[in-house]
């Protein structure tokens, strides 16, 4: 069996073209090894070549990234690889947030792993995880002697088809897999351990959550404008948008001109997670546009937003749910929304 | 309380002129079966069986719920009491079961909010019931039929006919019997005094419409929690009415076999001593969530445990139950172990649960639901294939013109089962 090809991503510092006067170097390609390329190569001579190094400006990448990832990319492409390095990037914040990004292109439009190194606290590292291998490295390149290995030797581990990778950062993604034993055996042994103060091991570490604190209350309502927002469901007759009844992977806007009162033939509600029924008869009671608009009409709001915005909370993903917030949330702005009803179920 | 459960293991099924079990083969007359599984119930426009066997090219879609054949041949009252049989005390006595085969509803149901069960391929992987020889009941309901009496008349359907099957494992002698035995609390205790103490604590999902359990036939969403004797749920004590967001969901036939009530017996009076079960509901208000979590622990506490497993139905709202239920078990000092699934998103980088709390330290998981897979062709589809656009964890467009589903896992019933039947698990790569 022939040697496995890799491709090794640097910037313009590690390339020897220069430091920050030289950032802005648009990318570009050569064969065989540059700069801690000849590290590696050493370390991984056995199992693989390193058939190319791409290089590109740290400046560069960040301020054209559109035209930097599709030029880099094609040259990682070019060489056909089994596996891609990026960095090491240490805590270079720049680089480390470029070479994540090298490592998202790969990942999602080649389709083979990669490897990098990064200090934990480097920004790149949270943004780009999910997509590769991250080693653990120092604070600076003075550590490049250690983090070579490090990293070499998860290659090598990736390369062999290992199912069980060791040695780099959690990409914090939740794979299934198949136990030997059924969880109602795994929870009753787990329970035994814990009485007898045996070590045991949860299978899912429990999260932090981030908490919002509230905005501060509305100095006037009679003066605000009001927007009505639902992850309840809430949608007009026959869903137009088809949004999922779990795990939703959009929202809608839809017109309230004229709308004064929901009726079993104007809206309905797309959520999977709770009795239709009551919701279908008077959609109302998920989202209250008959009181709001009695509201409107005696004047104790000031004006309400045209539009309502909606989803399905079942299921859905926390990070579609923050997707949708952020958007829904920067229209609202821009429309001059004072001030929010969000339901839910 | 002392249970005898014999299991007469059953190979194969096949329509016949008599329902009986013969060498390992269930023999089903259909007519009889049909008569039964309708009881007279003048809602019903037409009911019909198939037969689907592990490794078969059938589809079931959607599936309502799936129910275990089993018949009291000894002791008080029948198979799901206060629901089809007498309310009558249960759980001890010896019972019969058709072990190898399942009672199987579908039918054009309520909404978006079944499951599916494939005989092979893929989703057979993950479901429980690619492996049982399924006796498959498609039943409509008249047009003028309310959804809330739709759910109530195919959920009856479903526990006539297995309690019609189950008649036939009566008179068989079983080919295996397994023992088990709670006393009442002061002897148990006595028993294996030097043992920790453990109680089950059983959580029922009951959020309305499709997310109701049974309890002696009584809606649990209207209990207070209360102490259960562990071999009554091998009678039918509890009973599902619910199917929404099928992977996690437990079918009949999962709390007639409840996996933690067996597992623990495994090792009761050898490293615990399991005193009992505590049930209690999963209602949507937080009123509800604190009385019904609080009064767990009281009851737990009563009961003078040391330790205690608590399983969630369902996800997301029922996450909140989870957490207050560890939270006030483990102030109180008892120690916890907690069954879920998650919820991670596709790409399985997102929280998992809509609730947390730094005590649940011990957690078991049955699994990401939102993961893809693609189900393949069938040769046969019975029930309503349309339905793979809508029902939860799918999309418009997952039924594809091959008559292939791409959805998540989620449409799969009993894949990511929370009371630990199965062995799929999740890790964090």
């Amino acid at each position: 069996m022939g040697k496995k090809r890799i491709v090794h991503y640097i910037n313009q510092f590690f390339a020897g073209i220069g430091g920050e006067e030289k950032a802005d170097v648009k990318p570009e390609k050569s064969d065989g090894v540059v700069g801690p390329g000849m590290a590696f190569k050493g370390q991984l001579s056995d199992v693989a070549e390193i058939v190319g190094t791409v290089v590109c400006g740290d400046s560069y990448f960040s301020e054209h990234e559109a035209d930097a990832s599709e030029t880099v990319l094609n040259m990682i492409e070019s060489y056909k690889p089994d596996l891609v390095i990026v960095g090491p990037s240490f805590n270079a914040g720049r680089y480390g947030v470029a070479a994540g990004a090298v490592a998202k292109l790969v990942d999602e439009n080649l389709h083979i792993p990669v490897v990098g190194g990064m200090y934990p606290e480097n920004p790149g590292l949270d943004l780009y995880k999910k997509h590769g291998y991250f080693v653990e490295t120092g604070n600076s390149a003075a550590t490049m002697r250690k983090a070579i290995p490090a990293m070499s030797d998860v290659v090598k581990q990736l390369l062999a088809g290992n199912e069980e990778i060791t040695g780099y950062m959690p990409k914090g993604i939740r794979v299934n897999e198949f136990k030997e034993e059924r969880g109602s055996k795994r929870a009753v042994d787990m329970l035994v351990n814990k009485i007898q103060g045996k070590e045991f091991k949860t299978e899912y570490p429990m999260p932090t959550f981030d908490r919002v604190d509230p905005a501060p209350a509305v100095k006037d309502i009679t003066k605000a404008r009001i927007a009505l927002v639902s992850s309840g469901g809430p949608v007009p007759k026959g869903n137009p948008d088809h949004i999922e009844s779990s795990s939703a992977s959009k929202y809608g806007k839809y017109s309230l001109k004229d709308i004064d009162d929901f009726t079993p033939e104007n809206g309905q509600t797309a959520h999977g997670g709770y009795d239709p029924v009551y919701a279908n008869e008077d959609l109302d009671r998920v989202l209250p546009v008959d009181v709001i608009k009695e509201m409107l009409a005696n004047g104790e709001i000031g004006s309400l937003h045209d539009y309502w915005y909606a989803t399905v909370g079942n299921g859905t993903s926390v990070a579609n749910a923050k997707k949708f917030g952020t958007e829904i949330g920067k229209q609202l702005k821009e429309d001059g929304v004072d001030a929010v009803i969000l339901t839910s179920t | 309380m002392r249970l005898d459960v014999g299991n007469i293991f059953i190979k194969d099924v096949a329509f016949g002129d008599k329902t009986e079990v013969k060498n390992g083969t269930l023999f089903v007359n259909k007519d009889e079966l049909i008569e039964a599984a309708t009881g007279g119930d003048e809602r019903i426009k037409s009911l019909d069986i198939y037969l689907a066997k592990p490794g078969d090219k059938t589809r079931i879609i959607p599936v309502k719920d799936v129910i275990e054949p089993r018949v009291k041949v000894d002791g008080k009252g029948g198979i799901f009491p206060g629901i089809i049989n007498d309310v009558d005390q249960v759980g001890s006595g010896t019972t019969h079961v058709l072990k190898g085969a399942a009672v199987v509803t579908t039918g054009k149901i309520v909404g978006f909010q079944e499951g599916i069960i494939d005989m092979s391929g893929e989703g057979a992987k993950y479901t429980p019931f690619s492996k049982t020889n399924n006796i498959v009941i498609k039943m409509e309901p008249i047009d003028s039929i309310k959804q809330h009496e739709h759910e109530e008349v195919i959920r009856l359907v479903g526990f006539r006919a297995a309690n019609y099957l189950g008649e036939a494992a009566k008179d068989v002698k079983p080919d295996e019997v397994k023992t088990y035995e709670t006393k009442p609390l002061l002897d148990q205790v006595a028993q294996y005094p030097d043992l920790p103490k453990v109680v089950y604590v059983y959580a029922l999902q009951t959020q309305g419409l499709m997310h109701n359990t049974f309890f002696y036939g009584a809606d649990a969403k209207k209990i207070v929690p209360t102490f259960m004797y562990p071999t009554e749920a091998f009678d039918g004590a509890i009973a599902s009415g619910n199917c929404v967001s099928a992977c996690d969901k437990n079918p009949s036939y999962v709390h007639l076999n409840s996996p933690v009530i067996e597992d623990l017996y495994a090792k009761h009076g050898k490293e615990i001593n399991f005193i009992g079960c505590v049930i209690t509901n999963e209602n949507v208000t937080l009123q509800d969530k604190k009385r019904s979590s609080n009064m767990t622990a009281k009851l737990v506490e009563m009961l003078g445990a040391d330790a205690a497993i608590v399983s969630e139905e369902g996800f997301g709202n029922p996450d909140a139950d989870l957490v207050m239920n560890c939270n006030n078990l483990e102030n109180k000092g008892i120690k916890t172990v907690l069954v879920t699934d998650e919820y991670a998103g596709r790409d399985g980088a997102s929280q998992s649960l809509a609730d947390s709390t730094p005590k649940g330290d011990a957690v078991v998981t049955a699994g990401n639901a939102n993961v893809v897979v693609t189900l393949p062709v069938m040769d046969t589809v019975i029930g309503h294939p349309e339905v793979a656009n809508t029902i939860a964890g799918a999309w418009d467009g997952s039924l594809h013109d091959d008559g292939s589903i791409e959805a998540e896992i989620q449409v799969i019933t009993g894949s990511t089962n929370e009371l630990g039947f199965n062995t799929l698990s999740a890790k964090t790569i």
